[in-house]
């Protein structure tokens, strides 16, 4: 919330201000935002891996979680990085189509990994596997759908954008409005690919 | 630049809006800092009074003043209202108030983003004392243990409350930590290196850092002890399921370690503020002062198990986490060093904020040795969960950071009012304060080692403890006393006429060179800084021992950022999701989140989304006079 | 309007990589990405039966191999979208210092868990 708040909120937006560091402030700021947000899913993660053997009662990774489908997420939200640049890319050269084509598949993707979770959390329900079933199963759901909550804001985020860009509101002298949902975005990113083999493949492969 | 004269920017917007519309939207950080400082000191007094009633229960043994459940409700409101709701807001409305001025800026790096802070700020100070209407306060102490904080053995609302009332004071914690943090690195004056910075503001700059990394600890706690009372999850309780409540002890702790020096840095950089000044000499060992302070927080992230000794951790983690905090006195110990140094052979000036800063370093050195005792793993056993504790922590935080926040309250008094604190009343309400303060807590050390646990009711006669424990509840009037004699210090000068000047002690920082109180922009020409203690230098150069009493002037063509209402309606949003969470109690079939939450959502989002949207200056800034 | 003119892109934004480049880390971790994938079910999965006794030696280091692998994906991300490398250095050391603390916080409380009964168990005397 923080980082969506961070958009257009500048002291230094009221007059040509110079920065004490070679950095917008903004950008700035949503480093930080990023640094602190380590320690979020640092704590998650933590719960999960000290409870992720607690399922004496109900399934147990083994029994419900799939490789293919989440291999599938993750490939999604790789790209959808590599996307999210080449959109920053075409905005700052002012290249509006290269901006919105690109912006445009990322918030597909976006949208295409939240759905994914969706499925896959209704898929766990049926198996049995509900939130309070054991302490397994509320880890990984508080966990994971944390995570999937910020690539659902990432998703927003980057949705406004999107409409600005189309109003072509995101010349390349704003290109770091697009440069700061790109940076959090990477880092839901990153924090999957910390989640990925943490908590699907190694609670498979024991 | 501005450097001509015009009527502000906004004059004409200003103009239209009445007080109360001026303060509810203001994002001025000086506004934003006085109305910390007057909410956190409102929250002050609600925690003061509850002390009082602890300490009136205490005093004698097999009293019955009030009921043990209120007891339970008292010293968790207590503590839970002094760290959250008072010395860390105080300190916020100085971070406020003074990170700009002292760093040469015209305001924080976010403006609005501040003003969010503070509202939810306020509104999860209300959140939380609102328990008392109901008669269902937090009861289960500051640090919420589990599992007396589950369900199964507090069925209330009390811990409710408590849980989602943290949560919110968290956002408003993180987000200041984001702006701070930004504003310091980002807006500092042209010439303002990082190692000419005022001490103050590099505290504010550690303090941050510590708030940016474990805050998020608590978050994390607090959501899962949320699915726990709300959801049903069994994240901290013994149940077949296999919880732990040793996980709730160390997320709490990994998070409160970190957040006592979130308590006491600004404590530091206060002190170091005032006693140069008031010594006429520069601070001592400035580089050794930046980075011992880096480094208490840093080990700061290594030590919170010594909050845990009891719970048999096994050997080596006890021994890992007995020395580590030892450690931690090594760095503290040169920030005392230093600033009995910079005292030292100085031509002291005797006023009001000096006694409270050396106040201030005498009771942190004791509250410091008894926290080396609580290191020392076999004899913390013996002292854990006693009065011991008690006295242990109240050194450090009444008689270091509530000394140290006093004392920036009489110095920076004028600069933030206009108006002088009387220094008779201040000296008086010294003395008070240091002889109430010792003889509450110093005799807890003795009762604590008789045997007396903390968070107990009431105790029998005959045990040793009835005279030491009289002593406490007699210190704990004086020091009210003091208190009353500080209000009053406050009317008198809120009442009088006459005008504090720029520069009543002879600073060294920035803010001395601007009238008091400042002009909505603070310097009407940025300032340009070539060494520390700017305003020395400046001095030194114009060969004077003041400077000219500045001119007001009206800031021709000085952008500032235009009040705004979403900061508050964004945090309206935050407490209405939080009130939907605290009313869908314990889980219940049906819809899943209370409507309020919906709502809370929605409204926070349409808030921040409205707030991306909005110009940042008012557009009259733009018609041309 | 001044307010958005000077929402900003101030000259000192340093260049970033080319767009070649970005596609070129894409690959990269698309191919790490399915190295995980593959090490899984050598280890564990559908291929194990016909790998013998190479999924019996690799099994023991899974995890290890799958860290290093997770890590530099991690490395590639941070360093060239995120563009840390071409950045000021104190973005990267904010992030390095968060991710630092984290990942002490994580493996201490691991241990505080995991081993700690069994740490000093062995030594007997304790
Ligand atoms: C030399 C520095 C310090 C050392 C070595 C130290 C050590 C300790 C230890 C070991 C404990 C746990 C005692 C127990 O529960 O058995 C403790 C408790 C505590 N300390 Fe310190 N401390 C130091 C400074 C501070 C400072 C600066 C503050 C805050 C401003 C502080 C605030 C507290 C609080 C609030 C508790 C009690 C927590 C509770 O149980 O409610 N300490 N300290
Ligand atoms: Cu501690």
């Amino acid at each position: 919330m923080t980082a969506a708040v961070l958009d257009h909120d500048s002291a230094h937006a009221h007059e040509e201000h110079h920065t004490s560091l070679p950095v917008n402030s903004r950008k700035l700021a949503i480093w930080t935002f990023i640094g602190s947000e380590c320690m979020f899913f640092a704590s998650l993660i933590t719960t999960f891996v000290i409870y992720r053997d607690s399922h004496a009662k109900g399934p147990g990774p083994k029994d419900v979680f799939g490789v293919p489908l989440v291999t599938a997420g993750t490939a999604v939200l790789l790209f959808s990085s590599f996307f999210v640049v080449m959109a920053l890319n075409g905005a700052q050269q002012g290249n509006r189509k290269k901006l919105l084509t690109w912006l445009t598949l990322t918030v597909l993707c976006g949208m295409f990994f939240v759905g994914m979770q969706v499925y896959e959390f209704t898929h766990f329900v049926h198996e049995g596997m509900g939130y309070t079933t054991n302490l397994f199963a509320s880890s990984f759901f508080t966990l994971t759908g944390f995570h999937g909550t910020h690539v659902a804001i990432g998703t927003l985020w980057l949705g406004t954008l999107l409409k600005d860009a189309y109003k072509g509101r995101i010349p390349p002298t704003k290109a770091v409005n697009l440069e700061i949902a790109a940076l959090y975005w990477h880092f839901v990113d990153v924090v999957w690919i910390i989640i990925f083999p943490v908590v699907y493949l190694m609670s498979l492969g024991r | 630049m501005a450097t001509t004269i015009l009527e502000p920017a906004h004059a004409a917007a200003y103009a239209k809006r009445s007080v109360l519309v001026e303060w509810l939207t203001t994002v001025d950080h000086k506004k934003v800092g006085i109305l910390y400082g007057a909410s956190a000191f409102v929250f002050f007094l609600i925690g003061g009074l509850e002390a009082e009633i602890i300490r009136l229960q205490l005093m004698k043994p097999d009293n019955h003043l009030v009921s043990p459940e209120f007891y339970n409700q008292l010293f968790t409101m207590h503590g839970t209202s002094m760290i959250f709701l008072a010395v860390m807001p105080i300190s916020a409305m100085f971070f406020n108030f003074f990170v700009p001025l002292l760093i040469g800026a015209r305001d924080v790096a976010f403006p609005r983003l501040n003003a969010m802070s503070l509202w939810v700020f306020i509104l999860g100070g209300l959140f939380i004392n609102f328990s008392f209407l109901l008669g269902a306060a937090p009861n289960g102490g500051w640090f919420g243990y589990a599992p007396l904080s589950s369900r199964q053995f507090s069925t209330g609302v009390n811990m409710d409350f408590w849980m989602l009332g943290l949560q919110i004071l968290g956002i408003a914690s993180l987000a200041a930590g984001v702006n701070f943090f930004t504003t310091i690195l980002n807006m500092r004056a042209p010439g303002m290196t990082l190692m000419r910075m005022p001490m103050f503001a590099w505290s504010v700059l550690v303090t941050q850092v510590l708030v940016l990394l474990s805050f998020p600890v608590i978050t994390v706690a607090l959501i899962l002890l949320t699915a726990d009372r709300t959801f049903g999850s069994s994240f901290f309780s013994y149940t077949t399921a296999g919880g732990d409540p040793m996980l709730w002890q160390h997320l709490f702790w990994v998070f409160g370690h970190p957040e006592v020096y979130i308590l006491i840095l600004p404590a530091f950089g206060i002190v170091s503020e005032i006693l140069p000044v008031f010594s006429r000499k520069p601070l001592f060992g400035y580089s050794a002062m930046v980075f011992s302070m880096a480094f208490i927080a840093f080990l700061g992230f290594g030590v919170w198990s010594h909050h845990m000794f009891a719970t048999g951790m096994g050997p080596l983690a006890d021994s890992f986490f007995s020395l580590a905090t030892m450690l931690i006195a090594i760095p503290t110990g040169v920030k005392i060093f230093n600033w009995i140094g910079t005292i030292w052979g100085g031509s002291l000036q005797f006023k009001t904020p000096l006694y409270f800063a050396l106040g201030f370093i005498a009771m942190f050195i004791i509250g410091g040795l008894s926290g080396v005792m609580h290191a020392v793993q076999p004899a913390d056993l013996q002292q854990t969960d006693t009065y011991f504790v008690v006295a242990h922590f109240h050194y450090v935080l009444f008689g270091g950071s509530i000394f140290s926040l006093t004392a920036g309250a009489y110095y920076w008094w004028p600069k933030m009012f206009g108006k002088m604190l009387d220094e008779g009343l201040g000296k008086l309400h010294f003395w008070l304060m240091l002889i109430g303060f010792n003889l509450t807590f110093f005799p807890m050390h003795l009762s604590g080692l008789l045997g007396m646990p903390r968070r107990i009711y009431t105790y029998p006669a005959g045990l040793g403890l009835d005279g030491l424990n009289m002593a406490s509840t007699i210190g704990a009037l004086i020091l009210a006393a003091g208190f009353l004699v500080f209000i009053y210090n406050v009317i008198r000068a809120w009442r009088s006429d006459a005008q504090a000047p720029a520069d009543p002690w002879g600073g060294a920082t920035l803010e001395w060179s601007i009238p008091s109180p400042p002009q909505e922009w603070n310097f009407a020409v940025e300032p340009v800084v070539a060494e520390k203690d700017v305003l020395w230098a400046m001095k030194r150069a114009a060969g004077v021992r003041t400077l000219p009493e500045p001119a007001r002037v009206s800031g021709k063509g000085i952008h500032l950022p235009s009040p705004s209402w979403w900061p508050l309606l964004t945090a309206s949003g935050i407490l209405a999701f939080m009130v939907g969470i605290l009313v869908k109690g314990p889980v219940t079939h049906g819809f899943p989140f209370g409507l309020v939450s919906v709502a809370g959502v929605l409204l926070t989002a349409l808030s921040i989304f409205k707030w991306s949207y909005e110009p940042v200056d008012h557009p009259t800034t733009h018609t041309p006079h | 309007m001044i307010a958005d003119t000077a929402i900003v892109h101030h000259a000192h934004d340093i260049p970033h990589a080319s767009a070649g480049k970005y596609v070129q880390i894409a690959s990269i971790l698309f191919l790490l990405t399915a190295m995980e994938v593959l090490l899984y079910e050598v280890c564990f999965g559908h291929l194990r039966e016909g790998m013998g006794s190479f999924s019996v030696a690799l099994a023991p280091h899974f995890v290890s191999v799958l860290l290093i692998l997770s890590a530099m994906k991690f490395w590639f991300v941070a360093m060239f979208y995120m563009h840390l490398k071409f950045d000021i250095k104190i973005l990267s050391w904010l992030f390095g210092f968060s991710l630092m603390i984290a990942f002490v916080v994580i493996c201490a409380l691991f241990v505080l868990f995991t081993y700690n009964r069994t740490l000093w168990w062995w030594s007997g005397t304790w």
